[in-house]
């Protein structure tokens, strides 16, 4: 008698896999990444290369060699994922030896030590960008100005970011530094300094309507992060706390497009692992992350607060998960 | 255009092989075997005894309970054998064996093709005759029909949803059946709304089928509050929750039945069948089955006789192919897996058979669950998959009951979603049975305490 397979329903599957998802978030992230190498030339190709092999490397050798596993996990991209987003953190002139020891902090500290992929319970990619901010605080807010390939690797001529200058005018009231922010055209499109990957808004907000459409993430994440933020920003002009050099519309604009915003808004604070799994949870993991980069932007000692402001939320995802889906038949409350 | 609310997915409806071919008579079968259990509820028992000679639609075994259905000879010869049987997914029960002689039916069975339209049955009357045929729900779980046509007391029925979705992948048997036997349904659909005094009944079909969706429409044009639905294409819109949502827009609390919130749901193929079993007096004796898959060399809609071994409808299809590794009775998204083709009859549960060849039938290797929460989006319950897989693995069986594991329809949406392919329905079904067990324990001692 010819026997055949017998595995429990269902018997179809979507033919999605992890390797997928990691995949269409690299792709995601190329527009911003042409515009990074536009923009910052040899400095954000060597960054970018350096942190991706090293996390790759990191990854294969801890699990390879300390955990003893027979199935290698890099494969599944989510390593390169991880070293991209770090170069994308990083100021594209820094020092390759810095870069090296995020990606090891990364991966090693952030990820690894927790099991690996879906254990963690912070981003990877940011826990190595907090160190380095922490270790390392004069490298990493040294950021070039955009030349491109006209700009050397590791002496170019360096600047500070708008946002320096936006928490000066809205912290001291001194509206006189105006114009040393750039036209909000020119941070829309990312002609302006900052991190390797966050500079253009544009890009990454073609990247994250790309993952939307393909359904790689849902709108919840990032939709709610930008509305607080706007929020936040209109509060903060209507309470009369700007100057008079900058109105209301003005400031939304600046905080919305400067800093890390639509980078961490778009590909960080919507990193599977870390996140909530309900709609509801992922609302309130937004409006978390939103509010909280905007009192470190507004009070802080730090010029930019959403790294911090997503960990911190990463830290709330147990929690929030606590709140569950709608259930078919419940009525609502 | 309409759908349910909450979840689903879209997986290929690959129904291409076999949609439009016509229904086919398969032949007698020399030897058949009918299964005592064909029904959800107590096994039939049975009524006659070795070397009785019956004939077409003589009553085997009547209903063993409330929650039960009779089962009509559906071949006319000598019984040999009342005893144990294995079924080919190793459950075991009783059937009775019969060696087929000639095809000689009882005489009031009306055999002849016309359409007998008229009717001025009383309903007690019209759900006796459905009671007497053995008609289970034909769509799948195989509810006795007569017993959702007795609401409890105090309930009643608003309106009839009759299920022409078909939403699992590869089977064309409902499909084919509205477009043949589209007049029979409608008055089949007449008989019901008169058995259960309502005077509205809602015709679901998913958009995939538009030739159906105007076929039946056109028929419908002339009865009086019966409407054609066409559904947008989501699995599992034939859900019976589901499909109530999708056509009134109601859903039916947790842990209720329909007629909780006025509906009652009849699957087409069932609707026939009761056409055939009220109007022309033939008990439940054959269903369409779809034969398919991709390397099938002749897909199709047979019609099959309760107790032909499924080996002889396979021929009828060309035989196995060759590179087979996964032989399904039912769809791929429900459907369960079948060990062996050997001694199995064709009975009311299947529905089909699917062939998927050998890469298609093993599962690939779980990976870690990345949390991506795409099994809560698919869940059409509104169910945390992820968290329930994990809370059976640890038998914490209160925080599974907590978490409504109860609600589940066993659908396959998590799985079929899942891009680290976990086994997510492994762990919900045995967490399903053990709360189960705990509820109807709990049941018992809060009744024996009453007393």
């Amino acid at each position: 008698m010819k026997t055949f397979i017998t595995t429990p329903a269902p018997h179809a599957h979507s033919g999605d896999s992890v390797r997928r998802n990691m995949l269409l978030v690299i792709l995601a992230l190329l527009p911003a990444y042409i515009v990074s190498v536009i923009e910052f030339g040899w400095g954000a190709i060597i960054t970018a290369a350096i942190s991706v092999a090293a996390c790759v490397l990191t990854e294969w050798c801890i699990s390879r060699f300390l955990l003893k596993e027979q199935k290698q996990t890099i494969g599944d991209l989510s390593a390169v994922l991880t070293g991209l987003l770090l170069a994308f953190n990083l100021p594209s002139g820094i020092d390759w030896w810095i870069v090296l020891i995020g990606a090891v902090v990364a991966i090693g500290v952030g990820k690894m030590s927790f099991g690996g992929l879906g254990q963690n319970p912070f981003n990877p990619a940011l826990v190595g960008r907090v160190f380095l901010l922490i270790s390392f605080p004069v490298q990493m807010t040294t950021w070039p100005l955009a030349k491109g390939f006209e700009t050397s690797y590791l002496d170019a001529e360096t600047g500070a970011t708008p946002l320096y200058f936006l928490k000066h005018i809205v912290k001291t009231g001194d509206g006189s530094t105006m114009d040393m922010l750039p036209s909000l055209w020119d941070s829309f499109m990312g002609v302006m300094g900052g991190s390797l990957g966050e500079i253009s808004a544009i890009a990454l907000i073609i990247g994250g309507l790309f993952l939307i459409c393909t359904r790689v993430i849902t709108w919840h994440i990032p939709v709610s992060i930008l509305a607080t933020v706007a929020l936040f920003a209109a509060c903060t002009g209507w309470v009369g706390a700007l100057p008079a050099e900058m109105s209301t519309c003005q400031y939304i604009g600046y905080s919305l497009l400067s800093g890390g915003l639509m980078l961490g808004a778009f590909f960080m604070a919507t990193d599977y692992v870390t996140s909530p799994m309900s709609a509801c949870g992922k609302i309130l993991f937004g409006i978390g992350i939103g509010f909280i980069m905007m009192v470190i932007r507004t009070w802080g000692a730090y010029p930019e607060g959403m790294s911090f402001a997503i960990l911190i939320m990463n830290a709330c995802v147990p929690l929030l998960n606590k709140f569950r889906p709608q259930r078919f038949g419940e009525k609502k409350k | 255009m309409r759908t349910f609310k909450i979840g689903g997915v879209h997986p290929h409806d690959n129904k291409q092989f076999s949609a439009h071919q016509p229904i086919t008579e398969c032949p007698l079968p020399k030897q058949a075997i009918i299964p005592l259990v064909q029904h959800i509820g107590a096994p039939a028992q049975a009524v006659v005894e070795v070397g009785a000679k019956v004939k077409v639609g003589e009553l085997l075994a009547k209903a063993g309970g409330f929650v039960s259905a009779n089962i009509c000879s559906p071949v006319s010869g000598t019984v040999t054998k009342i005893g144990d049987w294995t079924d080919a997914w190793g459950a075991a029960g009783q059937a009775v064996f019969i060696d087929v002689q000639g095809d000689e039916w009882l005489p009031e069975i009306d055999r002849t093709p016309d359409i007998v339209r008229s009717c001025t049955m009383e309903p007690k009357a019209i759900i006796d005759k459905i009671a007497a045929a053995g008609i289970v729900g034909l769509g799948g779980a195989c509810f006795p029909t007569h017993v959702k046509l007795m609401p409890p007391p105090g309930k009643k029925a608003e309106v009839l949803i009759v299920n022409g979705v078909e939403c699992e992948p590869y089977l064309t048997c409902d499909h084919q059946l509205m477009l043949e036997h589209g007049e029979e349904i409608i008055v089949g659909i007449e008989l019901l709304k008169r058995a259960l005094g309502v005077d509205r009944a809602i015709i679901g079909i998913e958009n995939n089928k538009k030739d159906a969706i105007a076929h039946m429409t056109k028929l419908a044009q002339s009865k009086l509050g019966i409407d054609v639905v066409p559904l947008k294409l989501k699995y599992p819109q034939g859900g019976e929750k589901q499909l109530i949502d999708a056509c009134i827009g109601r859903q039916v609390p947790s842990g209720a039945l329909p007629i909780e919130v006025g509906a009652v749901v009849d699957n087409v193929a069932t609707i026939y069948a009761v056409y055939e079993a009220v109007q022309k007096n033939k008990p439940l004796i054959s269903r369409v089955m779809t034969v398919t898959g991709k390397k099938v060399l002749k897909p199709g809609n047979y019609s099959v006789r309760f107790g032909t071994p499924i080996e002889e409808v396979i021929q009828l299809a060309g035989g196995v192919p060759s590179d087979t590794g996964k032989i399904i009775g039912g769809g791929p998204m429900m459907g369960r897996a079948m060990d062996h083709i050997e001694d199995m009859p064709a009975n009311k549960r299947l529905s089909g058979l699917l062939f998927l060849p050998e890469a298609e039938s093993i599962r690939p290797e779980q990976d870690n669950c990345i949390r991506c929460g795409k099994c809560v989006q698919a869940c059409p319950m509104g169910l945390e998959p992820f968290l329930l897989q994990r809370l059976s693995e640890l038998e914490m069986w209160e925080e599974c009951e907590k978490h409504d594991v109860m609600d589940c329809i066993d659908c396959g949406c998590c799985v079929f979603t899942c891009p680290a392919h976990r086994r997510l329905l492994d762990g919900i079904r045995p967490a399903k049975a053990k709360v189960g067990a705990i509820l109807r324990e709990r049941a018992a001692a809060a009744a024996a305490e009453k007393k």
